[in-house]
């Protein structure tokens, strides 16, 4: 194990670069694009409804390596050249944004009604309301759930691997074929990926006991 | 302070399980797999099974088809005599050596290049097939040889655990190299425009050229690839069972007679050099 951090630190330190790189554009996109639909699901209008369902339904219910694959394979013949590692991110926002959109809505529902009809009836308009009184409480409602989805989305960036995105486990697959011991290869990148994931999932906790 | 005492601790027993796994991974292998095998009456091969001409899944009964699986079967009734069986396990570049070290496959025919690193892990027969390593590019594309590829910019694509992905970074280091997990998968990205050219051994650029008429195999060979059939190390007896089978089925015609059925139809392909 330690011989494989000596001999391919350098690919392994670029893999674990590349997996932060993508984790991190796809939390701040996935966040800001759930949360978004989660909003549209509950507005009184029921065209923006619809569509924010349609897009959760879809997105939720295919496979991620399905998605990013159809940004690999089919959107450069047709539309423009993208990367793997664009494609994988793209997939991996579209997946992960639809997964939080459903847990943001969850926090937004089970924040009482009554806040809200008493925000209106104070004279607040419904996005007034929703910014000041709705939104803080439902994220506190949500910081476990999506703490969980966070953690979620760092791992299945490994999706990268597919479309020859340098990530960890990219770096991991070609260093197992080229050293030929898969077996610590794999766990020295089980190891890092432990790396990303830790702090991740100590924060969220420290978020929850700070805020909730 | 007790918090991070308590979470120091954690990070250590998480360690000290990581340590001790990587501590038990030689066992197994202490058998002889080819007294075995005469007594169960079959050989267990590694096999691709997503290489067409070598060896590639028959949708439609199930049966990986192909050159190798030809091969080993007529081998296996040399081995093992006329009710000898062989049975197929269908194995990636990626796979086939953890395999035959854990047992799982007796042994690997798997358009698997002889090299000296690869030597220090298994042991080979000698070689069954003398492929090389081209390149393969849409017709009508600028790059007619590897050395066209060796500019900033360029894409090679590879598959994983190939060897054909180290020895284009020695022709062309200039070229960045993507490596997918498959030849499938690598030639689907050829097509999406991911890469300039995809490069591994002639036979499977050949292959793959039959089925698709927009690409065509450029600038010949610029390796010597000798494929092999590997077991595990410290089987010697196996080994030598395979050479002498591998000896009867080339003196007795059949070898010529599997080349010409997987390979008449591929245009330009040399018999004169590959016959036995």
């Amino acid at each position: 194990m330690i011989s494989i951090f000596q001999n391919y630190g350098g690919e392994l330190l670029y893999g674990l670069g590349q997996t932060l790189l993508c984790s991190i554009i796809a939390l701040v996109f996935a966040l800001i694009i759930g949360s978004g639909f989660a909003i549209l699901e509950v507005v009184p209008n029921k065209f923006f409804r619809v569509i924010a369902r349609v897009y959760i339904e879809v997105f939720r219910n295919i496979p991620l390596l399905v998605i990013t694959m159809f940004f690999y394979v089919v959107i450069p013949m047709y539309i423009v050249e993208i990367s793997g590692f664009a494609s994988g991110t793209i997939g991996l926002i579209l997946y992960s944004s639809a997964f939080i959109a459903e847990t943001v809505r969850s926090g937004i529902q089970s924040v009482d009604p009554g806040q809200m009809e008493g925000a209106r009836a104070n004279g607040l308009s419904f996005w007034q309301a929703m910014r000041y009184i709705v939104l803080p409480q439902a994220f506190r409602y949500v910081i476990p759930p999506l703490g969980n989805q966070f953690i979620n989305l760092v791992k299945n960036s490994s999706v990268l691997a597919f479309v020859a995105g340098f990530d960890l486990m990219y770096q991991g697959n070609v260093i197992a074929s080229d050293s030929l011991q898969s077996m610590s290869t794999y766990l020295c990148v089980g190891v890092l990926y432990l790396i990303l994931t830790l702090p991740l999932s100590y924060y969220m906790r420290y978020l929850e006991k700070k805020l909730a | 302070m007790k918090k991070i005492i308590s979470r120091i601790g954690l990070l250590l027993t998480l360690l000290l399980m990581v340590v001790s796994l990587s501590a038990c991974s030689s066992a197994a292998s202490q058998k002889n797999v080819l007294k075995d095998d005469k007594q169960t009456k079959t050989i267990t091969w590694g096999v691709k099974a997503d290489t067409k001409l070598f060896g590639l899944m028959d949708v439609r009964d199930n049966q990986i088809k192909g050159f190798e699986i030809d091969l080993a079967k007529a081998m296996t009734k040399q081995i093992l005599g006329k009710d000898g069986k062989a049975r197929f396990i269908q194995v990636t570049s990626q796979t086939r050596m953890p395999l035959l070290r854990n047992g799982n496959i007796d042994a690997i025919m798997a358009t698997m290049t002889i090299t000296p690193e690869r030597a220090k892990q298994v042991d080979f027969s000698r070689s069954y097939f003398d492929a090389g390593q081209a390149i393969l590019v849409k017709n009508g594309s600028p790059i007619k040889n590897v050395k066209d590829l060796n500019h900033k910019g360029a894409i090679v694509l590879g598959v994983v655990g190939s060897n054909s992905v180290q020895n284009i970074k020695k022709f062309a280091p200039k070229a960045r190299v993507l490596q997918l997990s498959d030849y499938s998968q690598a030639l689907t990205a050829l097509k999406s425009g991911q890469g300039d050219a995809l490069t591994t051994d002639n036979g499977i650029l050949y292959g793959m050229s039959i089925e698709n008429p927009g690409y065509s195999v450029v600038g010949g060979t610029f390796t010597k690839e000798p494929y092999g059939i590997a077991v595990d190390k410290g089987q010697g007896q196996m080994r030598d069972a395979m050479n002498n089978a591998l000896t009867k089925v080339e003196n007795s015609g059949q070898y010529n007679k599997l080349l010409y059925k997987w390979f008449h139809k591929v245009h330009g392909f040399d018999f004169k050099g590959a016959e036995r």
